[in-house]
């Protein structure tokens, strides 16, 4: 016990701040970023739309050696490396999938005739995303935000190729239990691990909590 | 003055085929398009709307407008399905076409909705949607209005009183009106001219007494019962008991010529 609580007590917790931090970082420039494509793509009839689809989706086949390979040889001209931006550079490819579709399932969801209706009353494509197809797919945003986050926080594969390990730069959580493994610090790695894995279904039951409200509210309602 | 001389191969309910469409519609004209579910009604409102592509031609007071966005079309659109913008009550739903309360606070009037402006569109009732589309529609002051089946969940007394407000509001704006609709008492009732649609063509032109009065010497009534010598029979909306001949061999869902009647 008293063992349990000394290792408690010098955890070093920087590995998480630095994982939710790439993990915030990445969330919010993939919703900027890939808002627009997400709307693009759920209004589209265009030929060349599976194709974009496949490129979105291909981190979720792909081995991340792969992406990681692929994006060492492109960083090797812009220094991006082992460095923090890396990581987010990396994170943003890895976690995309993760991001555009669930808006886009989301959009496409939608009544046609809702986002008509915006059309016809003279607005532009743009008014109708933020004033009336956002606004509307609220289980699915929190489903794109949430999820986006929390695998961005259990990436790993990628961020060891990428980053390395270098404390408060490139060592984030999922590393950091690595080392400690590789380091036969059980202890401490229980305790990493034991830390991830109630972060990880609190933040998938708040996801389930949020949009289960929400389908009992419309259905109660309608 | 609208014109249409539109073709586009559609899927319909019986297979393929060609909506082919050629019509002229005076300003200020309320014209009634009935015919089959799958005969491209909707479809030629869509395309009039500019929310469907065609081949051919819509000129709109000397004005083509192949390549004109809908958002500049100066439309109002009661969808079949309302369309309602569920993340707003039914104030913002009629404010967000345009912000002018006065016209928003008179159109909820009209359609009984005052009461009701707070709430979410998910809150009401089948009927109380189709108001609040209506009551939208007009708040760009509309140039053309597209109604696909408007007044189909009202019960008959407000169809009745929307029936009235919708052609008062068409006068007051001096818009031309095009409105798909299977129920004769509307059509008769709001219509100036009629056209039927079958399988992507008009059939029939004119107006609502012309297109709907067939043979004006007879009824035409649907047995629904048969007894041993009696019968009841649907016409229209009402059940009628008859009297059949002994030698007259009637099975339900027969179709009867009710001739010599006279009103009193």
């Amino acid at each position: 016990m008293h063992e349990l609580l000394n290792t408690l007590s010098t955890l070093d917790l920087s590995p998480f701040a630095l994982s939710f931090k790439l993990a915030t970082i990445t969330t919010l420039i993939l919703f900027i970023v890939t808002l627009p494509l997400a709307w693009v793509l759920s209004q589209s009839k265009s030929k060349v739309k599976p194709i974009i689809e496949s490129i979105v989706s291909l981190p979720l086949v792909l081995p991340p050696s792969v992406l990681g390979f692929y994006l060492l040889v492109a960083f090797s001209s812009f220094d991006l490396a082992f460095t923090f931006k890396g990581l987010i550079v990396a994170s943003c490819f890895y976690s995309l999938p993760f991001m555009v579709q669930p808006l886009q399932g989301g959009f496409e969801s939608l009544n046609k005739n809702m986002i008509e209706s915006s059309y016809i009353a003279g607005k532009s494509k743009w008014v109708t995303l933020f004033r009336v197809a956002l606004p509307n797919i609220k289980p699915a945003l929190m489903t794109a935000l949430i999820i986006t986050f929390a695998h961005t926080v259990g990436e790993f594969g990628v961020v060891l190729m990428i980053g390395g390990s270098i404390p408060d730069e490139t060592r984030v959580a999922s590393i950091a239990i690595y080392d400690l493994m590789n380091n036969l610090e059980y202890g401490k790695a229980h305790i990493y691990s034991a830390i991830m894995l109630l972060i990880s279904f609190f933040v998938l039951l708040s996801v389930y909590i949020f949009n289960h409200k929400q389908k009992y509210f419309k259905g109660v309602r309608a | 003055m609208i014109s249409l001389k539109i073709n586009k191969a559609l899927c319909g309910a019986k297979g393929e085929m060609s909506l082919e469409v050629d019509l002229e519609i005076e300003q200020g004209e309320f014209l009634a398009i009935s015919g089959e579910s799958g005969a491209g009604k909707s479809t030629l409102l869509r395309i009039l709307a500019g929310l469907e592509e065609a081949e051919g031609e819509v000129v709109v007071d000397g004005q083509s407008w192949r390549n004109f966005p809908v958002q500049k079309r100066q439309i109002g659109f009661v969808f079949q399905d309302f369309g309602l913008f569920e993340n707003m009550s039914v104030e913002q739903n009629l404010l967000f076409v345009a912000n002018d309360r006065v016209l928003a606070e008179k159109l909820l009037e009209i359609t009984q909705l005052s009461e009701l402006k707070k709430r979410k569109p998910n809150t009401l009732s089948g009927g109380q949607k189709q108001r609040v589309a209506l009551a939208r529609a007009f708040m760009s002051r509309p140039k053309i209005l597209l109604l696909d089946e408007p007044l189909s969940a009202l019960n008959p007394e407000m169809r009745l009183k929307l029936q009235k407000e919708i052609l008062k509001l068409h006068q007051r704006f001096g818009c031309t009106t095009l409105m798909v609709s299977h129920d004769a008492s509307d059509i008769y009732r709001m219509a100036s001219r009629v056209v039927v649609m079958e399988l992507g063509k008009i059939v029939k032109d004119g107006t609502a007494k012309e297109v709907f009065s067939t043979d004006s010497s007879c009824l035409i009534g649907e047995v629904l019962e048969v007894q041993q010598n009696r019968v009841i029979v649907l016409v229209g909306q009402q059940l009628i008991e008859l009297e059949v001949s002994k030698d007259k061999q009637l099975n339900i869902g027969d179709h009867i010529k009710l001739e010599s009647y006279l009103a009193f």
